[in-house]
């Protein structure tokens, strides 16, 4: 079949900027790098069903040759309408909904709806449940950065890496089911607290799992910090400067890996954190091989701050004890008319908040995750509104590919770590 | 700073700039105008350090007080809370204009000082155009596109204005209370 190309020429291709070239904002449109014009230059849908994606991301690039001329990312193939289905249900029945648009850091978008609403509603969440909630949080960041670490490693060759990321994934989520019943999207913090305490044996399958896991991720870094391939790919690719990470809204460990160490859980505590000891991983290169340090070293921390939660968490109830907003336990339904009331208006109806809005951010795996949430009084939110690190995440994707290799452009894409069930919600 | 105070700054550098302001149940708010919105925005980012734009969200007030939450629907018979049935007494009053743009501002460093939010916003008519705030916080390209995508908020100014989320011939802007949940045509059939 003739393409009309003629590949005998041997005409010389676009120059490729040097390694660790800190990348620009483009002019226009910040998001989208116009290619220059030029004869030869190719135009290819790249996705949104390709291996190398993350998901169905579609890249729209133009290719001189090998070099990346020009991209423009489209999203939005797994839209499913989060932010119009949050509006048609009540309070109670939106908390499911949340862990499904991240849904390998399922546990932050949960914290961050159901943070909104104990915002909005005034509820005071007792001591242990916030130590629970910050022990899930660690547990699901480690759960996320197990993925990011082992689909990009797929994306640049490394198979094997993903068959060990997968199997720490998996005592991640045994410790999950355990506690919630449940493996992913578990619903486990609610208005008010948490689901259920501890079961019997979760302390020391805990403990037997941070014992272990810093062990896995010294191996992790020996398969891949210093490996000349693994360097080769990653260093000087994709370089963000700090003042253009925080113009461009990169939050997470994209900012942290740019010499910013900005992150909510220390420059803004909720939950449990600020009494937690913990190091915020950071790095100054800024490219995609700080990228994937800052998130495996994130892992330490993260075993630190679980450690410190079986040891000092607090004795007490796991949920408020305020009947307007909290279903009454199950075994006061047999006994008390009241409590059964309570139970039945919210279940149906749910309950009121006073009108007014609330912004509630926390740090998700991939960085800023917050809810803006409108309330006009009735059960139901009237509008909610999800900040998505990584739709942010994503318009880094052109200004980080332009002027190298299409190759690099997939460790860039990896090296994001966008997940597309939340960019797109 | 509590909203007064920044609201008396806001205004004694952008004159008239400011349309009301509150405390806010979790960081101060003000309310400016859309015509000022730029200045404003310069004003915060340049001066009062909010380098950092966090999310740009547009809420419909349609039908907002009036005893309904969820879908407002026009056609008879396809609405599901109906008046009544749900939300509670009218307490709330809807603004004058029907849209409101909300930018969340933060300050990001690598000093470790909080990232000390305010909220901005800006009420807006159908069609009314908000000027876009790409060229000082360029993060805004993709926020504006999606709430134009979703919402129908046209940012005068953006550079690339196009639908993002939605299938470019999309018709209709689905995050409007007006907008019909259910039965909408099917995308991609065989018959094609």
């Amino acid at each position: 079949m003739s393409t009309g190309i003629d590949h005998d020429v041997d005409r010389p291709q676009a120059p490729v900027v040097p390694l660790g070239t800190p990348c620009q904002i483009p002019p226009g449109a910040p998001s989208n790098v116009v290619p220059p014009p030029g004869e030869d230059l190719i135009t290819v849908n790249f996705g949104p069903n390709h291996p190398s994606t993350h998901g169905v991301l579609r890249l729209i690039v133009t290719l001189d040759g090998e070099v990346v001329v020009g991209l423009d990312a489209d999203i939005g193939y797994v839209h499913t309408g989060f932010e119009k289905n949050f509006e048609q249900k009540t309070y109670w029945k939106g908390i499911p909904y949340a862990p499904r648009m991240d849904y390998l850091g399922f546990f932050a978008n949960e914290l961050a709806y159901v943070g909104a609403v104990e915002q909005l509603i005034g509820l005071q969440v007792p001591p242990r449940a916030q130590w629970l909630r910050t022990l899930f949080a660690e547990l699901n960041r480690i759960h996320s950065h197990l993925i990011y670490l082992g689909t990009s490693g797929i994306e640049l060759g490394a198979m094997s890496l993903f068959f060990y990321c997968t199997r720490e994934r998996d005592s991640v989520l045994d410790l999950f089911e355990m506690v919630t019943g449940v493996r992913m999207h578990d619903r486990y913090p609610q208005f008010g607290g948490v689901a259920e305490d501890l079961p019997k044996g979760f302390y020391a399958e805990c403990k037997r799992f941070c014992r272990e896991m810093p062990k896995h991720i010294d191996s992790y870094l020996d398969l891949t910090a210093e490996n000349p391939i693994w360097k080769g790919r990653l260093q000087g690719i994709g370089t963000i400067p700090a003042e253009t990470a925080i113009a461009m809204g990169l939050t997470g460990p994209n900012l942290r890996a740019s010499g910013v160490p900005y992150d909510l859980r220390r420059n803004d505590p909720y939950l449990a954190y600020d009494q937690l000891d913990f190091d915020v991983v950071s790095a100054a290169e800024g490219d995609c091989y700080a990228r994937y340090l800052c998130r495996t070293r994130e892992m330490y921390e993260s075993v630190r701050i679980i450690e410190q939660c079986l040891e000092g968490m607090p004795q007490g109830p796991v949920m408020a004890d305020d009947r307007k907003y909290v279903l009454p336990p199950r075994a006061e339904l047999q006994t008390s008319m009241e409590s059964l009331i309570h139970h039945f208006k919210l279940v149906t109806e749910g309950f009121r908040t006073p009108a007014g809005q609330v912004y509630c951010a926390v740090e998700s795996p991939r960085g800023e995750f917050g809810c803006y949430l409108v309330a006009d009084g009735s059960p139901k939110p009237w509008r909610v509104h999800f900040r998505a690190p990584s739709f942010v995440s994503l318009e880094a994707t052109a200004m980080c590919s332009v002027n190298r290799y299409i190759a690099d452009m997939i460790a860039v894409v990896g090296s994001l770590d966008g997940v597309m069930g939340e960019a797109d919600r | 700073m509590t909203a007064n105070q920044l609201a008396r700054a806001i205004s004694s550098h952008v004159r008239g700039a400011v349309v009301s302001h509150s405390k806010g149940i979790d960081m101060p708010t003000v309310v400016v105008r859309s015509d000022k919105l730029l200045d404003v925005c310069r004003y915060l980012r340049d001066e009062q350090g909010k380098n950092f734009l966090s999310a740009v969200s547009a809420v419909d007030f349609l039908g907002y007080g009036e005893n309904v939450s969820g879908y407002f629907g026009t056609e008879r018979g396809r609405d599901l809370n109906a008046t009544g049935t749900w939300g509670s007494p009218a307490t709330v009053e809807a603004p004058a204009k029907r849209f409101c743009v909300t930018y969340h501002l933060a300050h990001v460093d690598a000093d470790g000082a909080p990232p000390d939010r305010v909220r901005l916003q800006v009420f807006a008519d159908d069609g009314e155009p908000v000027p876009s705030v790409v060229e000082i916080w360029p993060t805004a390209d993709w926020h504006e596109r999606e709430q134009y995508d979703l919402m129908g908020i046209v940012f005068s100014g953006h550079p690339n204005l196009k639908r993002l989320i939605m299938p470019s011939d999309w018709d209709g802007h689905p995050l409007r209370k007006d907008y019909p949940i259910g039965g909408e045509p099917v995308q991609f059939t065989d018959a094609e």
